[in-house]
């Protein structure tokens, strides 16, 4: 079976998110991959958002935008996204009659008889699981459960609404119709990018987050918050984003791992105190969630251009490590290590994310936590005589104990500091040694960044250069590229800063992809590894690349 | 040497204030609460930001935070989240706790966690070289602010206890005794305790150790520091005379994670370990289609 990409429209408050949401769940019971991802605008009511889901046989786990069945549930979603259906993709809209463009219309007679206006959107539902001919008692489950929490009437209600829905795709295609999905044996989890890094956090035994709310970050202190009995985390609203990092390094220099998350604004308010944590040698863990800017930007909208931001940000020299996970497994496994890396080199390490990947939600079959465990690096009260915070010692990685563990005091400054952590102006013995000392970290830190993952690259002629969460859609880009006879290949990067030791081979073309205007990862490769670039592919709409996006732009 | 003696206290790092400054009064006085609290250097946690009292945590032993400009109250509240048993104490001025952490004061008070607040209030950017703060006087004239200040100091304590705020005092750096006596109480007090300390700057301030010395007056028993508008009142006395001691206290309220501790876990958060992967495992279960 061909992937199948169906997209759903409709003004904020329509419905269309509860829509994708169920429709991904029944896709899944019925043993489907499905990869589902949302844009959508700044705004509680009204506006125009899609939510798009890619249903296979395999979780390709990658975006596109082409549907083969479009949904929309107005006028202006109609007009909006039109252009995205496929020539032989199908429409169901509002219309009083299907014609030429319209395969099945919707009637205010049909939605009368499913309800009225507020059941419209399982009147959706039971056309589109018609359609894909999903078993009648896998939907009526996920209805009752959805539903269940407001009683059986409403139960019974949405069930009604989605019958009516049925009987109209059962009218346009008595029988089968053509794009039923198949049963499948696979089970798969349904988990978006930032509930994955959430669990990683946890896993990672993160002890305490604080955070101010700022789209697209807020989706981790919301799933941290409605599991905190179950993962034991402190969490705090903070009033603002210099507080919410400064009290996650308070509690991280208080002995318990600490996060806090963010986007680019608020992100630039912690710039501060991510030198703070590099000064102080306070272990970190700073998300940053990416979306448009410069400024306020495109709030709900996805975007990679804080990777030179994140690299640079701070002010002074010291140590840190930015990490940007591929995909929602990926990001669990590399939250675990963000802690376990920060514990480790007493440094803030930064995970960029981005909407795309904060709120799209992959097919995961196999989903293994136990190759990523929380790693301490404990310091022993006891063995040690006098204890000095900033002890020196060739890897510059001073023993950490917490204030209160022992009767060693526990001295942390932000000015330049003597190996107790008190402040000093003596510049030509201490102060240049400290700055060594830090610095000095670096070293092992480079060697620990886990080189590139790579996709046919001895035979490529062309290589497509991505990093964070594009890895599938570049992947894609490659396949697409293939079927036109080019010989290509990938490279992803995931760790970022410090970058791997890694040789490109050469005789190759070299084009990156990325989510920005400026071209961030082309020049970090290219002052990095003296990398020469081919030419590059940049997408910054606010809207996430896709396989077709990259594969059309290559030919510009 | 025994551990509550105010030997165990002395530092040996090189004092960085101008001599004769009320500075080495609020240490000495911050020194021997903690010798009466019978506390010992390493339960004791020091935060601090940046300014001239932002250092004194320098001077004793004890364990230390000295962060950032304006920042102290974040990271003493970190710290008060996720390790409790330490007695945690933030060492402020007027310029960082007022004028560049205003915002963290404002939300101290409504969050209101287990530390005791000191603000050295010396009316004057020191460190800096004498600019007005947010409590310089309106015609005052400083180094910057050469025409005199044009715009009313604030008033925190006012704030404080107009936020329920449940412990609220002024010290005087002068009255050495007195302010420990303040401190002990403060400490004792749970949740957030507030002292305001008057602390002359020989300096860069605009008047001398003597206006001070001859306005500052002892509150008594005829105080009742239950009453807030009395309290209130106090506040905007300084013109004329200025009153020390405890201006407001009222019955301790919920303090800032202890709804956590009786929620989610009463655990020592930094001895606590991992959930581990049988839980997580347990939890990716239910995101099955």
């Amino acid at each position: 079976m061909k992937d199948l990409n169906i997209v759903l429209a409709g003004a904020a408050g329509e419905g269309v998110q509860t829509i994708g949401e169920i429709l991904a769940h029944v896709v899944a019971a019925q043993g489907q991959a499905v990869f589902s991802w949302q844009e959508f605008e700044s705004r509680i009511r009204g506006g125009q958002n899609s939510y798009t889901l890619r249903i296979g046989a395999h979780p390709d786990n990658a975006p596109q935008q082409a549907a083969d069945i479009l949904l929309v549930l107005n006028r202006g979603a109609l007009q909006k996204y039109k252009p995205l259906l496929k020539k032989d993709g199908i429409l169901i809209a509002p219309a009083e009659e299907p014609n030429d463009s319209i395969t099945i219309a919707i009637k205010k007679t049909d939605i009368e008889k499913a309800g009225g206006k507020f059941f419209t959107n399982m009147l959706a539902v039971g056309i589109l699981t018609t359609l894909l001919g999903i078993k009648p008692e896998i939907v009526r489950e996920r209805l009752a459960k959805q539903f269940g929490r407001k009683g059986a009437k409403a139960v019974a209600a949405n069930d009604r609404a989605a019958t009516e829905g049925s009987r109209l795709a059962y009218e346009k295609f008595p029988g089968t119709s053509p794009w039923n999905i198949l049963a499948g044996k696979a089970s798969y989890r349904l988990i978006t990018g930032h509930e994955a890094l959430s669990l990683g956090a946890a896993q990672a035994g993160c002890r305490f987050i604080s955070a101010y709310p700022m789209s697209p970050s807020t989706t981790i202190i919301a799933y941290l918050t409605k599991e905190q009995e179950r993962l034991g985390i402190f969490i705090e609203q903070a009033e603002d984003e210099i507080s919410a990092v400064n009290m996650a390094i308070g509690a991280s220099f208080a002995g318990v791992r600490a996060m806090t998350a963010t986007s680019g604004g608020g992100f630039a308010l912690m710039c501060e105190s991510v030198s703070l944590a590099g000064m102080t040698e306070t272990p970190l863990v700073i998300v940053l969630a990416q979306r448009p800017g410069p400024s306020t930007g495109l709030p709900t909208r996805t975007a990679q251009g804080d990777l030179l931001f994140a690299v640079h940000s701070g002010h002074g020299e010291f140590p840190k490590l930015v990490l940007a996970p591929s995909d929602a497994e990926d990001a669990f496994h590399a939250t675990v290590r963000a802690f376990n890396l920060a514990d480790k080199y007493q440094v803030p390490v930064i995970i960029l994310t981005d909407q795309f990947l904060a709120d799209a939600s992959f097919s995961i079959e196999d989903f293994p936590v136990d190759s990523s465990v929380a790693d301490f690096n404990p310091a022993d009260p006891v063995s040690i005589n006098e204890y000095k915070r900033y002890r020196w010692t060739a890897s510059g990685i001073s023993p950490r104990l917490y204030p209160g563990q022992s009767k060693h005091l526990v001295c942390a400054d932000s000015d330049e500091h003597d190996e107790a952590g008190h402040i000093t102006e003596d510049l030509a013995y201490t102060a240049t040694a400290m700055v060594e000392k830090r610095t000095a970290k670096l070293r092992s830190l480079k060697k620990e960044m886990r080189p590139p993952k790579q996709t046919d690259l001895d035979e490529a002629e062309v290589v497509l250069i991505g990093w964070g969460s594009s890895r599938n859609a570049v992947r894609e880009a490659m396949e697409l590229l293939k079927q036109d006879g080019i010989k290509a290949g990938t490279i992803h990067f995931t760790e970022l800063w410090p970058l791997p030791d890694f040789i490109f081979p050469e005789h190759k073309l070299y084009w990156t992809v990325e989510s920005n205007s400026g071209g961030q990862i082309g020049r970090l490769l290219q002052s990095e590894y003296f990398l020469h670039l081919s030419g590059s592919i940049r997408r910054y709409d606010g809207l996430p690349l896709t396989g077709e996006y990259i594969w059309r732009n290559f030919y510009g | 040497m025994d551990s509550f003696d105010i030997k165990a206290f002395e530092s040996a790092v090189e004092i960085q204030w101008c001599p004769g400054c009320s500075n080495f009064g609020i240490l000495q006085a911050i020194k021997k609460a903690f010798v009466e609290l019978r506390k010992a250097p390493h339960e004791i946690c020091l935060v601090s930001g940046i300014g001239q009292a932002a250092k004194l945590p320098h001077y004793l032993r004890c364990n230390l935070f000295n962060g950032l400009h304006g920042r102290a109250i974040p990271v003493a509240t970190g710290i008060c989240a996720t390790n409790p048993k330490l007695t945690t104490v933030v060492v402020t001025g007027d310029g960082d706790c007022y004028g560049e952490g205003g915002n963290h004061f404002l939300h101290a008070l409504r969050r209101n966690p287990d530390m005791t607040l000191v603000v050295h209030n010396n009316e004057v950017y020191a460190l800096t070289k004498g600019q007005a703060s947010p409590t310089t006087q309106i015609g005052e004239k400083t180094t910057l602010q050469t025409r005199g200040v044009d715009i009313p100091p604030l008033n925190m304590p006012a704030l404080a206890i107009g936020q329920g705020c449940t412990f609220v005092a002024r010290g005087f750096a002068g009255e050495i005794e007195h302010l420990k006596e303040l401190l002990v109480a403060a400490v004792r007090h749970r949740g957030f305790s507030y002292i305001d300390v008057v602390q002359p700057c020989i300096t860069w301030g605009t008047r001398p150790m003597q206006w001070y010395l001859e306005r500052v007056y002892k509150l008594d028993d005829d105080h009742d520091r239950r009453d807030r508008e009395a309290a209130l009142k106090l506040t905007t006395e300084w013109e004329k005379k200025i009153p020390i001691g405890i201006l407001y206290e009222a019955e301790p309220r919920e303090a800032f994670g202890d709804s956590f501790r009786a929620r989610v876990t009463a655990e020592f958060l930094p001895t606590l370990r991992p959930i581990g992967p049988d839980k997580i495992n347990e939890i990716l279960v239910e995101f099955k289609g």
